[in-house]
């Protein structure tokens, strides 16, 4: 067994946590973040042109990695940097258009070129296998045949930046994907600011008519399967990475804060709570390591859901712990912890929360004995 | 044993609802309800509305404009009022200066201190952590040096919440730097406006602007305004401690909160039905529930003993843990149960007057900031850590 990423990925991440303490140090990353676009074009190009994007896909579609430890190595660097520049987007729609077998237009995805934002999930909930209420219907409104969409896509991220929306919809048929350029007329994109720095938007289609050649696949199911399989496991990652960092700097405080004429970290009540926070992030980065190593295969879904579950329930854990143990310091807009804790929290809700995956990945195992 | 409240106790209770449903203005309670951004004048209105009836100041004796309740009546005027959705007391002036002043305040600071914090001419804030002086506040090291009629005050508090709306604040000053930590304290009041004095507010993680750190550069503050006696601050502080800590279980605020969470869990679905029928979302809400639910008897416990004539002491230890982290608990489901709809940041939605499409369900944009706002729970008033030293020497003798 070796544990050790090979040369190559660990090359990856040093390149990519050099460049990001260089480019955006917190203070900067917090400028960035909070500001009107949410997340560095800058800083975006930057990445693509170091290969940053490729990593995330096989060689088969024009990348050079792909594999699940190489999603893991870039998404721990995200997290311990907080960035929020659009990986994730590329990453779930190029994970679904190479899926698909849509090589062709992954190419600006991988570049940097194209910013693309993966629109699946929907305002109104609804029980598995019911359809989505986004529906699209071939009418040839287009000027080559042509496809009318109408619907809403719930807190896409970074809908108002991107060039193009992967879009699911409803039809006859099943479930198909689009590309939905971004100034379609018809697409109505309200962005906000997240609590945990960066944007997403209110995604509405109001009669958007695409081309033929707009639609990527009739049949979604698997490539929205292999998107969120991705952005699972890149979740994950990044949590891990802002877990490490939330923990270090919560080390350091305890280290120096001195009360009662000593360091705070002497007390044994404290140490005790530094240890727990340690050995369940050791427990998360197994679990990390576990569905990176599942990625692709059949054990995949179920290594997603029991490293989804881990990493919300440290995640709160490792997040409330490290703003108690620095006090009210902890909760302040100028401590970057807090930015930590925040991500962090936020990520538990993203693609299903702990809750949802511990009942996956029960429903997986029983389906698996059954 | 016998868990009821005597008939008179439950015809005040009967008052005290009747009272809210004809005073609390809707709109402050759709406010508090929704978790909206409460302003100076909301809560001056509020105050204003308790004391027009006597009741703003329900701890202090009658003579000094109190109703003259029993422990029990205020508990349950608490509760109610929690439970109506009413807006907080705010606590500086009303509980916590009012009964240090009635019990060790000179008969003219009586006079003249106490009607200025009931009728709100006054806006009182706390001095008393320091950046070097949190857990451990003895070793605050603000100084004030005597000079002629005047104390000379130099140094920095934080944490003072809602110091900006204040034009006075109390302080723990340093007036003996070679006795004992807690010996050379003394406890002084002082005009905000005295000039050397300067607020800056702390941003806090949900982007809100709650808390300041004042900075004392050469005040002047009249000798006239020290309470009490010089270095016996820390026996007055502690004293204002305790009446920080009365009603620190905030039993009904969290049964408030609840009853909302339990509604929201009825409204949101996931997977195609209700929250509340999701079985690890019902198992969450049912261990708050239960632990809410005897939390309320532990409290009831400790006011029963206290109305005996008992002194409460580190049983308000054990309720300030247990109603934070009930309440930490409410507002971290609350957040949970709206999924990504936590995402969104707008803290203009939760402005007065904002007329913007809603983002998400109903109350989805204030979940995550009140969540995070919150952790503050177990912070203040004395960390949980130091509450359970207290519990560990107090109660058990270690």
């Amino acid at each position: 067994m070796d544990f050790h990423h090979g040369e190559d990925r660990q090359m990856l991440g040093d390149t990519l946590r050099r460049f990001l303490a260089e480019k955006a140090p917190v203070e900067a990353r917090n400028r960035i973040a909070y500001g009107d676009i949410g997340y560095s074009p800058e800083i975006w190009c930057g990445l693509a042109e170091l290969g940053v994007i490729g990593a995330l896909f096989g060689e088969e579609v024009g990348g050079f990695g792909g594999g699940g430890f190489d999603i893991m190595v870039v998404f721990h660097e995200i997290g311990r940097a907080l960035a929020v520049e659009p990986f994730l987007g590329a990453l779930m729609v190029g994970q679904a258009l190479a899926a698909a077998g849509r090589a062709d237009v992954i190419e600006g995805v991988i570049a940097g070129t194209t910013i693309a934002a993966f629109a699946h999930a929907e305002p109104q909930d609804r029980a598995a296998g019911d359809p989505l209420a986004t529906r699209a219907r071939r009418d040839g409104a287009g000027e080559h045949g042509g496809w009318t969409i109408d619907g809403a896509k719930a807190v896409v991220a970074h809908g108002e930046a991107a060039d193009v929306l992967l879009v699911s919809a409803q039809t006859d048929a099943g479930v198909a994907l689009f590309l939905v350029p971004r100034d379609s007329a018809g697409l109505g994109v309200r962005g906000y600011a997240n609590i945990d720095g960066g944007r997403s938007a209110e995604v509405t289609l109001r009669g958007v008519t695409v081309s033929d050649a707009a639609l990527v696949t009739a049949d979604g199911a698997a490539a929205i399967a292999a998107a969120e399989a991705a952005g699972l496991l890149a979740l994950c990652a990044e949590a891990l990475g802002a877990m490490e960092i939330a923990r270090d700097h919560t080390v350091d405080y305890v280290r120096t804060r001195k009360q009662f004429g000593v360091p705070i970290g002497k007390f044994q009540a404290l140490q005790h709570r530094i240890a727990t926070v340690l050995l369940e992030i050791e427990q998360a980065r197994s679990a990390v390591i576990n569905a990176a190593d599942a990625f692709g295969s059949d054990a995949a879904p179920r290594a997603l859901a029991a490293a989804k579950y881990t990493i919300g329930a440290t995640g709160q854990l490792v997040a409330e712990e490290a703003i108690q143990l620095h006090g009210g310091i902890g909760m302040t807009w100028e401590l970057p912890l807090s930015h930590y804790a925040k991500r962090i929290t936020m990520i538990d809700g993203q693609l299903g929360d702990q809750d949802e995956h511990l009942q996956r990945y029960i429903a997986l195992g029983r389906a698996a004995t059954a | 044993m016998d868990l009821r409240f005597t008939p008179e106790e439950e015809l005040f209770r009967e008052e005290v609802r009747d009272f809210l449903r004809d005073h609390l203005p809707e709109r402050l309670r759709h406010k508090v309800r929704h978790d909206l951004t409460m302003t100076k004048a909301d809560m001056e209105e509020w105050h204003a509305i308790l004391h027009a009836r006597g009741w703003l100041a329900s701890h202090w004796p009658e003579q000094h404009g109190g109703p003259g309740w029993t422990v029990v009546q205020r508990s349950i005027f608490e509760d109610e009022a929690a439970r109506a959705h009413a807006p907080r007391i705010v606590p500086f002036g009303v509980g916590m200066l009012g009964p240090v002043l009635i019990k060790y305040g000179s008969e003219e600071q009586r006079r003249t201190i106490l009607p200025r914090i009931l009728d709100g001419r006054d806006w009182w804030c706390q001095g008393y952590s320091e950046p070097g002086a949190g857990s451990d506040l003895a070793s605050l090291k603000t100084s004030a040096v005597r000079d002629g009629d005047h104390y000379v005050v130099n140094g920095q508090k934080t944490w003072t919440t809602l110091g900006q709306f204040a034009n006075r604040i109390f302080c723990l000053v340093r007036t003996d730097p070679t006795a004992k930590a807690q010996e050379g304290i003394s406890f002084l009041l002082i005009d905000m406006d005295t000039p050397g004095i300067e607020v800056r507010p702390i941003v806090l993680l949900d982007g809100d602007a709650e808390v300041n750190e004042v900075f004392f550069t050469d005040v002047r503050v009249p000798v006239a305004n020290l309470v009490g006696e010089e270095n016996k601050g820390w026996t007055y502080a502690k004293y204002l401690l305790t009446y920080e800590r009365t009603n620190i279980a905030g039993v009904g605020s969290s049964m408030a909160a609840f009853d909302r969470l339990r509604t929201i869990a009825g409204k949101l679905t996931r997977g195609g039905r209700p929250l509340r029928d999701d079985p690890l979302f019902a198992a969450r809400m049912a261990r708050v529930e239960i632990d809410l639910a005897n939390m309320a008897t532990t409290n009831m416990r400790v006011i029963a003993a206290a109305a005996g004539g008992g002194a409460p002491g580190a049983e308000s230890s054990m309720l300030k843990i247990k109603g934070t982290e009930i309440r930490q608990a409410i507002t971290a489901l609350t957040r949970r149960a709206y999924g990504p709809y936590a995402q969104p940041f707008m803290p203009e939605a939760l402005e007065d007057g904002y007329n913007g499409e809603p983002v998400g369900p109903e109350d989805a944009i204030a979940a995550a900031p009140a969540y995070f706002n919150n952790r503050k729970l177990s912070i203040f008033g004395g960390s949980n850590e130091v509450q359970k030293n207290i519990i560990s020497k107090m109660i058990v003798g270690l």
